[in-house]
């Protein structure tokens, strides 16, 4: 866009990175000028986190060339860039939760400035670009948004000239995300550049200036993203189009199948949040939603449901059972089945096979025998599960860590579905999961309901709910607002509520007065 | 039990506490790094040889110190070369470790076990050791009983009040970010591991050459695995280190006056109490999950390396 004598602030040419199975970028050029906002956009496994790891200094390439302000550089450590003048906020952040905030940025300024002093500096940054910040805070009670403020006045008390925002939204309520919009913008008008990594579509083209696409770990276009339209920078970004759900307009709701009952309980984590008085009632036929900003209670609620943090007896009924007491095996027996936000580990074993991850939670469903395992059973059950929801992988006996993220997350979901659900609670069903792959299981969840299986998704993407839930719950410190039926609230309404206002008293269920006959 | 008497236990339970503070403060730090050194015992004792056969051969008490403490870090190397460059799994090598170095002090000390060593001797300043009762309390002891104090003090300050301490506390937290930032996790935790080593080194080398100046095969006897529970106990806070080595050795002193006064329990139950009385208070301490969560380094016993991030 500025075409004068000050050169490029970062020039980028033919950068490779070649890792043993896969090639993460290859011969990349990518062009920033001063005081330019400048997306980087691409599905997960594109390869944008791994160049701008390497503009940072964290992750070597294997060819190509950085140009800085005009001149070569070789960028060796993330200390290094920010000597240059290059701040990264990351994706995953990179706090220490045991410290408080002027520690947590005194570890990324140069030695020699004591507390106070960076305390005051820390409070006049915060300020002038609107983001408000204790200095004293242990980071562990600070929330999401809050971090991300540390991680951004951090990178600011460097005067860095370039800033590099690795999905910086994944994680804000829609209303910080407009705040956040506002600070990048001052920065830039101040002529700081900003390299701002995401994939979601319309973000990009409301802040940046020009928009690089990756694909595959190449670059597949270059744009302006305020004279593009969403589905001509989608096409660019995963080569067709986007993909249209088809959901039936006659939906038949049936009977209370998964009944949340003034569920409270203290949270076993000393930095996590207590449920209170949760109420919720996920009908046969309905997808319901839970939406909220990570860390208000998602992780203990689903616990509480999953059987792995069994509580009160009359807290969690199934199909009118008292289930509260049971543990996930007893559960199961009922017909609920989960999907938990971190595949490997929790969903899967990594380190096993997929038959063997299969056997898992299929072993009550004829997969084992006498407490023998049916090999022949267990082959065809894997199989089918491979072949029906199009899992990427080497064969059923290919262990879950040689999967990608979205693969082993179709898996997961397809074992589910495949054990006959009759409930289905699924955590963030497709976190880091590519646009395809994403599609792909939305409309299997759509599919399921349709079926008359009762779906409750927790999810942080709101786009994802509204796509397809028919209603709507919001947690937020621990509290479940009332479920509203989708075409009855908006992004903005939801919005607030995750950023903590009670708009509705307390948390009734609507749905014994709204019906949800749609 | 007259004035004598306690000041007698008082005096003798700080001694006995002494290499609990060394080891146990030293392993502090290395855990505080993330590192999980399970070989305390085994620096511990072939520091303790260590310094008594330099003792033995040259004479030179200090030099004997130095040696122990060096013997101890040598041991710690091997321990950070196999888990921090090989990225060797911490438990087992730590336990490894501690059999080793208890196997080669037996094999090496056999020619010493019977030697006679003139040890570390208290300090005896005129006018002030002879001040009745508080002369005995706090200027009785042999110079490294006020080393371990120095040590404890300065370990505090570095921990909390320094910016090595800040980066070394935020390495063990997480040594991803702590890369991120640009920090060289892998050197941080070599120093740490060497300091932990050098101090177990030093708590062997003052019961060698100051506590019972002699050598007998296994005299550590499990001192370096109450030094580690004691870091947990204390949850990873260095006061807390102190209050519980002190604890430790007023059990041991109080059940040896208990055998002299004829206490109707077998001696075998009474030298159990140390480590009954410490293990229950572990457990009673050790309760609170929010205390711990805010002073447990994170990364404790993972190993890291800068590739595999």
């Amino acid at each position: 866009m500025h075409h004068n004598e000050t050169p490029p602030r970062l020039e980028l040419r033919g950068i490779t990175k070649h890792y043993p199975a896969v090639v993460a970028n290859q011969a990349i050029d990518l062009v920033v000028q001063p005081g330019e906002i400048h997306a980087v956009l691409g599905e997960n496994g594109a390869g944008k986190s791994t160049l701008m790891k390497i503009v940072y200094g964290v992750v070597k390439p294997d060819a190509g060339q950085i140009i800085w302000n005009g001149q070569t550089v070789h960028i060796r450590s993330p200390a290094q860039a920010r000597a240059l003048g290059i701040g990264m906020v990351f994706q995953h952040f990179s706090l220490f939760d045991t410290l408080t905030v002027a520690q947590n940025i005194a570890l990324a300024l140069e030695p020699g400035q004591a507390i106070q002093e960076l305390s005051a500096r820390i409070l006049e940054v915060s300020t002038r670009y609107g983001l408000p910040l204790e200095p004293d805070r242990l980071v562990h009670l600070l929330s999401v948004g809050e971090r991300q403020r540390v991680e951004i006045v951090r990178c600011l008390l460097q005067a860095p000239q370039l800033l590099i925002m690795d999905e910086p939204t994944s994680v804000l309520t829609p209303q910080a995300v407009r705040k956040l919009f506002e600070t990048l913008r001052r920065l830039a008008a101040e002529g700081c550049s900003i390299l701002y990594i995401s994939h979601k579509l319309d973000e990009i083209r409301e802040l940046c200036h020009t928009a690089t696409v990756l694909r595959g770990g190449q670059v597949t276009g270059t744009a302006n993203p305020q004279l593009e339209t969403s589905k001509s920078l989608a096409e660019l970004m995963i080569g067709k189009e986007l993909p249209a759900y088809k959901r039936s307009q006659v939906r038949q709701v049936g009977e209370p199948r998964l009944v949340i009952n003034d569920l409270s309980r203290p949270s076993d984590d000393p930095f996590g949040t207590a449920l209170a008085h949760i109420q919720l009632t996920v009908h046969a036929g309905e997808i319901v939603g839970i939406a909220g900003v990570s860390g208000n209670g998602q992780q203990e609620l689903l616990y509480a449901l999953s059987g792995e943090k069994p509580g009160q007896s009359e807290a969690v009924l199934i199909k009118g059972q008292a289930a509260g007491q049971l543990d996930a095996a007893g559960r199961r027996s009922l017909g609920l089945r989960f999907v938990p936000e971190e595949r490997l580990g929790r969903g899967a074993v990594p380190e096993m096979s997929l038959e063997m991850n299969a056997l898992l939670t299929g072993y009550a469903n004829g997969l084992s025998k006498h407490g023998f395992i049916q090999y022949p059973k267990l082959r065809a059950f894997s199989n089918a599960c491979i072949e029906r929801f199009k899992v990427k992988a080497g064969g059923a006996t290919a262990a879950a860590k040689s999967l990608s993220g979205g693969n082993v997350q179709k898996y997961i979901v397809g074992r589910e579905l495949m054990l006959n659900p009759e409930v289905l609670v699924i955590a963030q069903p497709t976190w880091g999961v590519d646009v395809g792959a994403a599609s792909f299981i939305r409309q299997t969840l759509l599919d399921l309901s349709q079926e008359g299986v009762a779906v409750l998704v927790v999810s942080e993407e709101l786009e994802e709910l509204f796509e397809i839930c028919d209603r709507i719950a919001v947690i937020a410190g621990g509290q479940l607002s009332a479920a509203k039926p989708v075409a009855q609230t908006s992004i903005e309404e939801i919005g607030l509520l995750m950023g903590g206002a009670r708009l509705m008293a307390n948390t009734a269920d609507t749905h014994e007065q709204q019906g949800v006959g749609l | 039990m007259d004035t004598n008497t306690l000041i007698l236990i008082l005096v003798a339970t700080v001694a006995a506490a002494v290499p609990l503070i060394f080891a146990g403060l030293g392993e502090l730090v290395v855990e505080k790094s993330g590192v999980l050194n399970l070989g305390v015992e085994g620096m511990m004792i072939v520091g303790a040889l260590c310094a008594f056969i330099v003792a033995t051969e040259t004479g030179y008490l200090w030099l004997a110190t130095i040696v122990g403490a060096a013997a101890g870090a040598l041991m710690a190397l091997i321990f950070g070369f196999i888990t921090l460059s090989l990225m060797a799994n911490q438990v087992a090598t730590g336990l490894a470790l501690t059999i080793f170095g208890v196997g080669l002090s037996a094999f090496v000390g056999q020619a010493y076990t019977s030697v006679a060593l003139d040890g570390i001797k208290n300090l005896s300043l005129p006018g002030l050791s002879s001040i009745p009762i508080l002369g005995k309390l706090l200027f009785s002891y042999n110079i490294l009983v006020y080393l371990a104090l120095v040590a404890f003090m300065v370990i505090a300050w570095f921990l909390y009040k320094t910016r090595a301490g800040l980066i070394l506390r935020a390495v063990g937290e997480s040594p991803a970010s702590a890369h991120a930032l640009g920090y060289r996790v892998i050197r941080i935790r070599y120093f740490a591991v060497l300091f932990g080593g050098a101090m177990a080194g030093l708590a062997g080398a003052y019961l060698s050459l100051a506590y019972t100046p002699l050598w007998a095969e296994g005299m550590t006897a499990g001192r370096g695995w109450i030094a580690l529970a004691l870091v947990v106990f204390a949850t990873w806070r260095p006061g807390r280190v102190l209050i519980g080595a002190l604890l430790f050795g007023g059990v041991t002193i109080a059940q040896f006056h208990a055998q002299g006064l004829g206490v109707e329990l077998p001696s075998q139950f009474l030298s159990m109490l140390p480590y009954l009385a410490t293990i229950v208070v572990l457990v009673l301490i050790s309760r609170d999950a929010g205390v711990i969560r805010l002073n447990a380094p994170a990364s404790l016993g993972q190993p890291w390396h800068n590739e595999l991030h």
